[in-house]
């Protein structure tokens, strides 16, 4: 399938076709499924409930993670929640308005067949949680309870306090654990994957790196999963944790799997401000506080310099002297506006002189109103918990002074491609979760993440798995002494030679602060032609730099996190540049993505359905420092109407 | 405004497990009161890198108080003197210009250090391997409304769930028990419908597992508790003694 | 065997014997305040618990107790001492919701044996022991009020069963309560019941015995007077 892009969808109508596919795929019988082996690489949310279902099922799994326990994937920091077409509230809801409602959030660039299997399965996914032993939130009469997250008009998403990914982390976590204590799931932590296999067109295999003792280790399997999250450490300050990273994927990229979408890149509105240049990482709070804070920045641009340099405090500012932007712009959802639409309207308003900290990158989320409104008292019901962080995180009591916030980044919509299956264009190479490019489209609803990866780990995989290892019954186990492996493992081992010998002058955190910078400022919340193809040429020096200064101290065997991290950033800078590729091949505005070119003349996300509405899958070309080619899987919808996104009324 | 401090920063270094270990005494220079305790050792660190030296290993991941994976025991405390926080939610402007910090790893014999302050914690996933979990196969689960559940009981299966599996409660405890974390597993299931066919069988193979990788006696000193950075409450241990007698009076 | 090999089992065994050490010490108690108002009614007493056959088996039951809590105590501190690993901390510092006598009962276990050995030797020895082994001592082995009044006439002896009962206390006002957790009848309120119940029962209990001891040592007790 050279330039031809099949994702595979079944025959039938849309409602059925999930139903079709797995009453017509074929199977592994019992006998046969403890002698194939299936490598998952990762044990966040997508990762441990494939490795857990796999091994459940009978299968010799092999899982990897790069933490000291599967328990800390980063799945686990999601607060809000996870949606799921139950109609518990009898409010109407459907599976088809779940899977409308994400196709409309993504801005039509997600598959149909894909998205709506997602929904179908996304109640089954509550069931099993439950079954776990997952403390949802219920109500006094022992029901389930249920709160509404932005752009819907149903309250379906399902919620454990503020920790809901956690929760989810552990059952998934427990069932993972479970299977290791029954043999079926052999658990490989502080491990990181480092290369895949390929051996005659299929995946077969990795080369791991044991991060204790620095040595290589080959994994043979009849087939492997990535399950390795997102890659918005690119922009190095983002709501990641710091040991995220794109390292297995962009290698999978490297040997032939398609990357799709890499632009799709989701920027959170109320992340905590950068307050200095040796800051790690950004801390998000939750999306909720927008329910009741209201958003400003001052009319006057003098009184945003006197807070920029300190003089005065937002309470000091007079309330007819307030600008509240997204209540100005967009009367009909105000405050509430998707994500993107609101991350937006802030660099707008910072960029024209208005942001209210030292760095004039911060806006005002205000709660003054809703004190007013409400009583201090019932508002700290709500929020308290997120008041005390922001206190602790900035000394700031945001009962004294509006707090101020500012968009990050937050979630990656892109990823490698896969088919119906989840496959990618690798044969026996698989990608679940935030790793694929998902069912999100061009922008991901709040409470969706969960869902997609719980759906692709629990309710995806265990079923595709057996429709591709139906014809590999008769290939004994992998052998890692093939020629293959002896290859990759060696191109390996020379890539940590070459980038540990550059003995350089520049940290690793050094060069990532530079990338920042530039994807930042240019691939960033705004793009432009001339701002992309100055960050590609910026980006070519960004490598060069790197392969010519990084300093990595301490020794080349055991355990070196500085080496570990070049690695990461190795792969990063060549993700900085698929994202800028992608952003400026698309010359439309859409979700997570906008193109200053392609705008309204209110300055609103114009979308160019006529020559955009593809998947833009990139095919590496054997160098880094080749431009990928672009191949284009078309999007048709069938069953739902294609319409602009309006949020203004 | 926060202002900038000076301090002593002593940390442990110890090059494996069966390495002796010792400390190493830096003097660390205006450094800004919002500046969290992991990002004035990123500092330290580009600090040792410029000068070519090898950069102090610790744990760390997610930032935000919620992975467990942050692990350092700072004056005296495991997560440091700020209470219901992790090491990583700890900020600067806790400490005074001319304090003597000193950072250790978790000691435990079940917890053995691999390099300077980063420990092997997988003993806590052998304990949940042994029974933290009800086995329900995918797919097959009932509807999640089938069971009712009061909502007490679902609120406190909640607060036992938050523990983060980080260690403080052994690090704290004088004895190296790690019966905070079991409890709070063994808690969680058996507060609700779905953990309690297999309550009996968990509580006693979690116990005896915490008994063969090397943890201590519980002698209820609630160290623990006022070290836990998620406010995981004795309560729990007190249940999984329930628990536990209650399941070997019935064999 | 889980009350050897299991963790909380060994801590049960702690418990119940802890326990049953407290009642046995409630009874002391009330037989001691006999003495406080009459020395005949106290030497009833004390010849009801001589060398009978049930006195006799009670005691070996009571040191059978006191041994396993001994026994229990060291091996768990042992285990507890080699589950912290080799190396200690430089720096500790304790939050004030720990309790000191909490992570000091083994010292104040070894402080209350040695108490022990000498209100043995004060007393059983005397007493008990005397009439079994059928060796003469200066009063009859079953005029415990006199043995009373010889050993609390010494202020040596008094202020040292003092400092014993402040001992006994601190072990206890942890041991109470920590031994109703370990058993599970403990929980979020309960918790504080049992610790308040501990506190004062054993203040009120360790009070009592105090009182009697001065009361002997400065001689106030009505008791004392009417014997001389």
């Amino acid at each position: 399938m050279a330039n031809q892009i099949d994702s595979r969808i079944p025959e039938g109508p849309l409602a059925e076709k999930w139903t079709n596919y797995k009453a017509h795929q074929k199977l592994v019988n019992p006998a046969n499924k403890r002698k194939l082996d299936i490598i998952v690489v990762g044990t966040g949310l997508a990762g441990a409930s494939a490795a857990a279902s796999l091994g459940e099922m009978g299968f010799h799994v092999i899982n990897f993670c790069i933490q000291d326990s599967p328990r800390r994937a980063h799945s686990i920091a999601a607060q809000g929640g996870i949606n799921a077409a139950k109609n518990y509230q009898n409010d109407g809801d459907s599976v088809y308005r779940l899977f409308y409602d994400t196709i409309k959030g993504g801005d039509y660039r997600a598959r149909e067949a894909n998205v709506y299997r997602l929904a179908e399965v996304s109640a089954n996914i509550i069931d099993q949680c439950v079954a776990q032993g997952v403390p949802f939130a219920r109500e006094y009469g022992g029901m389930l309870a249920n709160r509404s997250f932005g752009g819907v008009q149903v309250c379906r998403t399902f919620y454990a306090k503020g920790q809901t990914g956690q929760q989810l982390l552990l059952g998934a976590y427990s069932s993972l654990m479970k299977e290791v204590n029954n043999g079926t799931v052999e658990l490989h932590t502080r491990t990181e994957v480092e290369d895949i296999v390929v051996i005659d067109g299929r995946c077969r295999g990795v080369i791991a790196k044991n991060l204790v003792t620095g040595k290589l280790e080959r994994y043979g399997a009849h087939a492997v999963c990535l399950a390795t999250g997102g890659y918005g450490n690119t922009y190095f300050l983002s709501t990641n944790a710091m040991g995220c990273n794109c390292t297995a994927a962009v290698q999978a990229y490297r040997k032939g799997a398609y990357f799709a979408n890499p632009c799709f890149v989701q920027i959170h509105p109320t992340c905590i401000p950068v307050h200095g240049d040796k800051q790690s990482k950004l801390t998000l709070m939750s999306e909720s506080l927008r329910n009741d804070g209201r958003i400003w920045v001052p009319k006057n641009l003098e009184d945003a310099k006197k807070l920029q340099r300190g003089e005065i405090k937002g309470r000091d500012i007079p309330e007819e002297d307030r600008d509240y932007y997204l209540e100005r712009r967009y009367p009909a959802f105000g405050n509430l506006v998707p994500r993107d639409v609101a991350s937006r309207a802030a660099k707008e308003r910072t960029d024209a002189g208005y942001g209210v900290n030292n760095t004039g990158l911060a806006v005002f989320l205000d709660f003054s109103e809703a004190f007013q409104r409400l009583g201090r008292k019932r508002v700290d019901e709500r929020y308290g918990n997120l008041f005390d962080m922001y206190q602790e995180i900035t000394d700031v009591d945001p009962h004294e002074n509006p707090m101020m916030i500012f968009p990050a980044i937050h979630y990656t919509m892109g990823g490698l491609w896969v088919d119906y299956e989840l496959q990618t264009s690798i044969k026996g190479l698989f990608a679940l979760g935030e790793c694929n490019f998902s069912d999100h489209g061009a922008n991901r609803l709040g409470a969706s993440a969960l869902m997609q990866g719980l759906s692709d780990g629990y309710f995806v995989i265990p079923y595709t798995m057996q429709n591709y290892l139906s014809d590999q019954i008769q290939v004994p186990h992998i052998d890692t002494k093939a020629p293959e492996f002896d290859a990759a493992e060696k191109a390996v081992q020379a890539e940590i030679d070459r980038i540990y010998n550059i003995k350089g002058d520049e940290s690793v955190d050094h060069i990532h602060k530079k990338l920042y910078h530039i994807m930042w400022d240019y691939v960033g919340m705004a793009r432009n032609e001339a701002g992309l193809k100055k960050a590609l040429a910026m980006l070519k020096d960004i490598r060069k730099e790197f392969n010519e200064h990084v300093r990595i101290p301490g020794d080349k065997e055991g355990l070196n996190v500085e080496l570990d991290k070049a690695i990461h950033l190795r792969d990063f800078i060549t993700m900085g540049e698929l994202i800028a590729y992608d952003a400026l091949e698309r010359k439309e505005s859409c979700g997570g993505h906008f193109r200053e070119e392609s705008q309204t003349e209110e300055g609103e996300a114009k979308r160019d359905d006529e020559n955009f509405m593809y998947v833009a899958c990139w095919q590496y070309q054997g160098s880094d420092e080749v431009a990928p080619t672009l191949l284009k899987e078309p999007l048709d919808y069938q069953y739902i109407k294609v319409q602009v996104r309006n949020y203004k009324k | 405004m926060d202002t900038n401090i000076s301090f002593t920063l002593k940390v442990w270094r110890q090059k494996g497990p069966n390495e002796k270990g010792h400390f190493d005494t830096f003097e660390m220079k205006d450094i800004p009161g919002d500046t969290s305790f992991l990002e004035m050792l990123d500092i330290l660190n580009e600090q040792l890198i410029e000068d070519g030296k090898e950069p102090f290993v610790f744990d760390h991941d997610c930032r935000e108080g919620i992975c467990g994976m942050c692990s350092l025991y700072i004056n005296g405390h495991p997560h440091g003197p700020a209470q219901g926080a992790t090491t990583c939610q700890l900020y600067m402007r806790r400490f005074h210009d001319g304090d003597v910090i000193t950072v250790e790893p978790w000691r435990s014999a079940a917890f053995p250090v691999i390099r300077d302050c980063m420990v092997d914690r997988s003993a806590f996933d052998k304990i949940i391997a042994a029974g933290g979990y009800t086995s329900v196969r995918t797919g097959q689960a009932q509807d999640a409304n089938a069971i009712l559940i009061p909502k007490d009981a679902a609120d406190e299966a909640m607060d036992c769930a938050t523990c983060i599996g980080c260690g403080a409660c052994v690090a704290a405890c004088k004895n190296g028990s790690a019966m905070l974390f079991v409890s709070s597993k063994v808690s969680q299931l058996a507060l609700l419908p779905q953990g309690r066919p297999e309550a009996a069988k968990r509580a006693k193979a979690m116990v005896m597992k915490m008994e063969e990788l090397g943890f201590g006696n519980c002698t209820n000193t609630r160290a623990c508790e006022a070290e836990c950075p998620k406010n995981e409450s004795i309560a729990n241990i007190a249940r999984l003694n329930r628990e536990f007698i209650k399941a070997k009076l019935a064999d | 065997m889980w009350l050897i090999n299991s963790p909380i089992g060994r801590k049960v065994v702690m418990s119940v014997t802890g326990i049953c050490l407290i009642l046995f010490l409630t009874f002391h108690c009330c037989m001691n305040v006999a003495a406080f108002f009459s020395a005949s009614a106290y030497n009833t007493v004390c010849e009801f618990l001589g060398s009978n056959w049930y006195a006799v088996l009670g005691t070996l039951g009571l040191a059978f107790l006191a041994v396993c809590h001994i026994v229990y105590a060291f091996i768990l501190t042992a285990q507890n001492r080699r589950a912290r690993g080799d190396e200690r901390y430089a720096v500790t510092d304790r939050r004030p919701e720990v309790s000191w006598a909490s992570q000091n009962m083994l010292v104040l276990g070894l402080i209350i044996l040695i108490g022990l050995f000498l209100h043995l030797y004060n007393f059983w020895g005397h007493m008990m022991f005397a009439e079994l082994a059928g060796v003469s001592v200066a009063h009859d082995p079953a005029d415990g009020f006199a043995w009373i009044q010889d050993t609390f006439a010494n202020p040596v002896f008094s202020i040292l069963y003092l400092v014993w009962l402040c001992a006994i206390w601190f072990h206890l006002s942890h041991g109470f309560w920590s031994a109703m957790q370990t058993l599970g009848f403990s929980g979020k309120i309960w918790l504080k019941r049992w610790q308040m119940i501990g506190i004062v029962y054993v203040t009120v209990l360790m009070g009592v015995f105090a009182f009697l001891i001065l009361s002997f040592w400065l001689g106030f007790a009505p008791s004392y007077s009417s014997a001389l």
